[in-house]
């Protein structure tokens, strides 16, 4: 018995029971659908955090004092002002795999202009933040080494601030405003970012030289924090460890002794970020594959009853020379139809529907497609595995039984 | 005359709980081929198992069974598939014609499972073997609309399609009318006419009129074995029959 014929007998009885054949598939459309569905939508969202911090500068390192505190709360005051301006230095000479450098330190408080204030942060830096963090100047100039040297009280502003102290539209470029009490000369005007995955508003900023916000703002000598970018995002692990050599030799640590500071790639960031969501994708794939399951069972139910009500066709096909693999062959190949049919439709739907949940939730979505190969190779074997007792069943009918069979 | 069946000592047992129950038990005779042989005795004789065992359905408890010169007691359940499908013919009392299908699909059938026949070729022996019972013009009716007349026609042209060795026939007629069961004994005869051999399983004495030899079972024994040597003509029998009301 060539397997054309048995396709062609198989395709027979299922269109002779079309209603049927499509609820049993029914269970496969759903189950398929919607694990596309939530793969879709988990990936999705996954890429665009993924994005997001690249368009951050997924290769930003950021160094703080202080030891790792990931583990616990270990807060010395030494510690704290571990990094001194001479570590930033060291490191802008010796290294080979950071190419940006720069000194932060901030401060939270009021900046106003005439009869508007706001609540925001100043940022104190040098020129090279501005690449790192991925910033452009649309309006004005940023400041100058000089102005750094001189510890100017020149600023850069965000959107943000721009338009909570001038809300007229006046250009900011040239004015004045007081940050607590300190007054700074807008410089430039920073290119809006939006908000950034956290939900942070990232043009909701003031930068300034560190070097005034050190002495003017803050009155300290150490930095709160360097960052600084690696050459390129591969490399960030070569840069973390260069840094911390560097930080180890500068701060005569000994063999045993813990860093006092901490060093942080956004690439870590990013994977703790994505953990989440790939928690998530696992946790929806799988109540989508518990459906899959339930309409794998489904297929196996029908299936049985299928064989039970045409015991006499089998009977009559095994007295007319159908062999016991024939009738095997019949009934698998019956359920895989299903189960695959089902499965196409499934993935169709479960696009369709991914691409629903994108253009009205504006939710970001990304079909990757293995999980398409996948639900489908899942659903072959679901027809096989649940097809395959009742199949059996039907093979080993006694054909004199059957044929008699009410 | 060649020998198409010979039976030797056929027994055969059925174990039902404690007890055995004899259908067979010990019956030989041979067939030649071209005959039309009846089988008769009454309910529970052991007809349709004497029948089973001929078409490879059943194995007997023993005793040795050749077809068209095989044995067949050593075949496993593959081999006896396979012998069914190239040298019998089956027709149920009750058609067995799938549901929804239509003629010329039920008919192709036995050949679905002969990987020797093409597409084209069955549906050519097919059509062939419906023309041979006269239902030429109901090649795509389906099995639901049909008469039962036209469904045995149409189960006769299945166990005629692969040109078996023999056709077996088991209560052919059972669910008929007088009429309707006339004319498929009509086919009966045409058939023999050209060679065929048969084997027919009734309850009803008349029918062994027509054929050309007629063995009596009885409790699993055969009693009578006798050849007919004035067939009587079913199709003038008939042409006798009352005429059914229009
Ligand atoms: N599968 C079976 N299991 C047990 N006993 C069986 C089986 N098949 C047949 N028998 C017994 O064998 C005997 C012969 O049965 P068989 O069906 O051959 O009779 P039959 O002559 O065809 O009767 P009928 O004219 O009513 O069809 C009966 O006593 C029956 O009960
Ligand atoms: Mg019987």
């Amino acid at each position: 018995m060539n397997l054309t014929n048995l396709f062609k007998i198989a395709l027979k009885a299922l269109s002779n029971n079309k209603l049927r054949g499509f609820l049993t598939m029914l269970g496969i459309i759903i189950g398929v659908a919607s694990v596309i569905t939530m793969l879709a939508i988990g990936q999705g969202s996954k890429r665009s955090i993924q994005a997001e911090i690249s368009e951050m500068g997924s290769n930003m390192i950021r160094i703080h004092p202080g030891g790792d505190m990931r583990g616990g709360v270990r807060l010395d005051a030494d510690d704290m002002e571990s990094l001194k301006l001479e570590d930033l230095e060291d490191i802008q000479t010796q290294t080979r795999y950071v190419t940006y450098i720069s000194s932060a330190v901030n401060s939270a408080g009021q900046a106003v202009y005439g009869a508007n204030n706001t609540p925001t942060t100043v940022y104190g830096v040098n020129l090279d933040y501005l690449e790192i963090r991925r910033y452009k100047v649309e309006d004005g100039d940023t400041f100058s080494e000089h102005d750094i040297k001189t510890a100017a009280k020149v600023c850069l502003i965000g959107k943000t601030v721009v338009d909570e102290l001038f809300p007229q539209g006046e250009n900011p470029v040239g004015k004045v405003i007081r940050f607590g009490t300190i007054p700074f000369r807008i410089v430039g005007v920073l290119q809006s970012k939006g908000y950034n995955s956290m939900g942070m508003d990232q043009d909701d900023l003031i930068i300034a030289p560190y070097t005034t916000v050190q002495k003017r703002i803050l009155a300290i000598t150490h930095l709160q924090e360097i960052v600084c970018s690696a050459l390129s995002e591969d490399y960030t692990e070569e840069a973390i460890d260069e840094i911390s050599d560097i930080l180890r030799t500068n701060h005569k640590l000994k063999e045993s002794d813990e860093d006092d500071f901490s060093i942080r790639s956004q690439q870590e960031l990013a994977s703790m970020l994505t953990s989440t969501t790939d928690m998530m994708t696992i946790l929806l794939a799988a109540v989508a594959g518990i459906s899959l399951l339930v309409g794998g069972i489904g297929i196996m139910n029908i299936m049985y009853v299928s064989v039970t009500e045409r015991t006499r066709e089998i009977g009559l096909r095994m007295s007319i020379g159908a062999k016991g693999r024939d009738i095997l062959a019949q009934f698998l190949i019956e359920s895989i139809l299903i189960s695959v049919t089902g499965g196409l439709i499934g993935v169709l739907f479960g696009i369709g529907a991914a691409i629903v949940v994108n253009l009205v939730a504006a939710f970001p979505i990304y079909i990757q497609p293995w999980s398409v190969f996948l639900s489908f190779a899942v659903c072959t074997i679901t027809g096989i595995f649940f097809g395959w007792y009742p199949a059996q069943k039907a093979a080993m009918l006694d054909p004199i039984e059957a044929i008699r069979y009410e | 005359m060649k020998e198409v069946i010979r039976l030797e000592n056929i027994r055969r047992d059925f174990r039902v709980g404690d007890e055995t129950v004899h259908a067979l038990r010990g019956v030989s005779f041979s067939i030649s081929e071209g005959g039309f042989v009846t089988i008769m005795g009454t309910s529970g004789s052991g007809k349709s198992t004497l029948l089973n065992t001929l078409g490879c359905l059943d194995t007997p408890t023993s005793g040795e069974y050749f077809l068209d010169g095989v044995s067949v007691r050593s075949m496993d359940k593959n081999q006896r598939a396979t012998l069914r499908n190239r040298k019998i013919g089956f027709v149920f009392q009750n058609y067995n014609l799938l549901p929804k299908t239509t003629a010329i699909e039920n008919v192709e059938l036995p050949l679905m499972y002969n990987s020797a026949y093409s597409a084209a070729l069955r549906r050519e022996k097919a059509v062939e073997a419906l023309k041979a019972v006269g239902l030429g013009d109901r090649l795509l009716h389906k099995s639901n609309q049909m008469s039962g007349g036209q469904m045995q026609r149409v189960a006769i042209a299945r166990a005629l399609v692969n040109d078996p060795a023999v056709i077996l026939a088991d209560e052919a007629t059972g669910n008929l009318d007088t009429r309707t069961s006339f004319e498929v004994l009509v086919l009966f005869q045409q058939l023999h006419a050209s060679g065929r051999t048969i084997i027919f399983v009734t309850h009803n004495p008349e029918i062994a009129q027509y054929s050309s030899r007629n063995i009596t079972l009885r409790d699993g024994r055969i009693t009578g074995d006798v050849f007919n040597e004035h067939i009587l003509n079913a199709a003038e029998a008939l042409a006798q029959l009352p005429q059914p009301e229009e």
